[in-house]
């Protein structure tokens, strides 16, 4: 069993939706987090804030973000444990923030300490 | 009570009391002394009392003989010390000479609590294992049978047998002592003495082990333990205010549990008239004092799922909360039943098609829970699928209750 990071990909969600969307899709990332963590195969994860965020760049330039296309933008990531990348992808597959258009989830394997 | 299950029920509830007493009178080092003694007051107990009747105060009868086979090996111990070993006496270490004063025996319901919330606090030290620590606290705080113990831990006498012993030459290798332990080691052992607790409490409430549909004695023990740490200010923290409300609200279920037959009656069958009004609002108050802080911990959400199952209406709002509850739940702190709990909960928020999608994924194949689960979910939907899982279910359940259950649900299919 390895740990996938599944990173999740997304605008910030108050600037495109209501409070009431923005509270839907609350309860569908709940349920999907605990679809996983039922299955013993939740492992840890954050969401990331979008206000006040900053990029540090070569020689400690720093500026505002968000970054690059908008819907690039990290959103969060969540640490599952998976029997293989495909087992990773189909948690990857039910995140709620794949409704919409453009947003993305990067799944990849988190290293062992081993390195392997 | 009937005669024959006093003497179960006093051992159950005294002899711990007697071992700690003993134990922090002559040192922890002698912890089989004390087991000992104890050990033979019972037995004592029971081969008089069928001869001559039980006596007006059991407890005291059981204290006073303690007493005296405590001060009598007091005094053998002095004897040996005075006249045997002379030259190692009035060093440091071991017993001294107890005078008559010191020979007394303090089985006052203060020197009582004292001695027990010490003693859990020394066997929950992290120089033994969890495991270690866990079945040292039910047999030594709870009275707990070593046949008691190995099913709770899915195990077998012998090995908790030696289990037990190692743990228990270990403490005597460290030198542990009885007395409160500082803020510190309050923190690092708290989690410990709580996780045995609440296994205590789960134990009387489910009782896997027995065939019995309940046993309250030990359901109150936990309490009475997790209340002693509420009134001891150190270790008066939200999360043992949580476990307490937790066990306060599944106690207010003790009657409507169990049907007339002694058969037992499911959450949704339950007459709520024989919900147990001042347990709940003990649940509630002591939910209230868990609520601050910034550690959330099992038990806080444990206890608010609890608290949501006092309330009887199925409103769209309990489920909801109940399932939210039971997502976070699951990322503290996962365990099978949890799981199904909450794919129960998911089928009232968001359907059961939602909810049969997420259950086939959790693959508890060797849990009849599960094959419950999944038949209550295509009831109505597919009873043929229904009437297989219930089969399955019917299949791997152990206890003759869980049967029955099952049973009536195919036969109403």
């Amino acid at each position: 069993m390895d740990e996938f990071m599944l990173i999740m990909r997304h605008p910030d969600g108050k600037k495109v939706a209501s409070p009431e969307q923005m509270q839907i899709w609350m309860k569908q990332t709940m349920d999907w987090i605990g679809g996983i963590a039922a299955q013993n195969k939740y492992v840890g994860g954050n969401g990331l804030v979008f206000d006040d965020s900053r990029v540090v760049r070569h020689k400690n330039v720093v500026t505002n973000g968000p970054f690059g296309e908008i819907a690039e933008t990290l959103g969060g990531y969540m640490i599952v444990r998976a029997e293989s990348i495909d087992e990773a992808v189909e948690f990857a597959k039910g995140c709620p923030v794949l409704q919409g258009e453009g947003n993305s989830m990067e799944v990849r394997k988190i290293a062992r300490r081993d390195g392997a | 009570m009937e005669r024959g299950a006093l003497i179960p029920h006093l051992f159950r509830t005294e002899y711990s009391k007697i071992i700690v007493v003993l134990c922090k009178r002559f040192g922890f080092d002698q912890m089989e002394i004390a087991e000992d003694i104890a050990s033979d007051t019972f037995l004592a107990a029971a081969q008089t009392w069928p001869l001559h009747g039980i006596p007006p105060h059991p407890v005291a009868w059981l204290y006073h003989v303690a007493k005296n086979k405590a001060r009598n090996w007091l005094q053998r111990e002095a004897v040996f010390r005075h006249k045997v070993s002379p030259g190692a006496s009035g060093t440091s270490g071991g017993l001294g000479f107890p005078g008559p004063d010191e020979q007394d025996i303090d089985l006052s319901p203060k020197n009582i609590e004292d001695s027990q919330l010490q003693m859990m606090f020394a066997i929950c030290t992290p120089v033994i294992s969890a495991e270690a620590q866990i079945g040292l606290s039910l047999r030594i705080l709870c009275g707990f049978g070593i046949e008691e113990i190995a099913d709770a831990f899915l195990s077998n006498k012998e090995t908790i047998n030696k289990r037990l012993f190692r743990a228990k030459e270990k403490l005597r290798e460290e030198k542990i002592s009885l007395r409160m332990p500082g803020v510190r080691e309050i923190d690092e052992r708290l989690p410990t003495v709580l996780i045995t607790i609440y296994l205590l409490f789960s134990e009387g409430y489910y009782s896997l082990s027995q065939d019995t549909t309940l046993r309250k004695d030990l359901c109150f023990e936990a309490m009475r333990l997790c209340r002693m740490l509420i009134e001891n200010p150190p270790t008066n923290k939200p999360e043992v205010n949580a476990l307490l409300s937790l066990m306060c609200f599944h106690a207010s279920r003790f009657e409507a549990r169990v049907g007339q037959q002694g058969e037992m009656v499911l959450y949704d069958d339950q007459d709520t008239a024989l919900w147990d009004e001042e347990l709940i609002s003990q649940g509630g108050y002591y939910l209230s004092r868990s609520a601050h802080g910034p550690f959330l911990s099992r038990y806080h959400l444990e206890a608010s799922i609890a608290y949501w199952h006092c309330i009887k209406e199925d409103t769209a709002e309990k489920w909801e909360n109940i399932l939210q509850l039971y997502n976070r739940l699951l990322q503290v702190e996962y365990s099978p039943i949890a799981a199904l709990n909450r794919t129960f909960a998911l089928a009232k928020a968001n359907g059961k098609e939602a909810a049969i999608a997420e259950a086939e994924k959790l693959l508890l194949t060797d849990n009849h829970f599960y094959y419950t689960l999944l038949g209550e979910l295509y009831t109505g939907i597919d009873n043929k699928k229904a009437i297989a899982h219930f089969l399955l279910a019917l299949y791997l359940a152990k206890t003759t209750t869980d049967k029955r259950i099952i049973q009536q649900k195919i036969d109403r299919l």
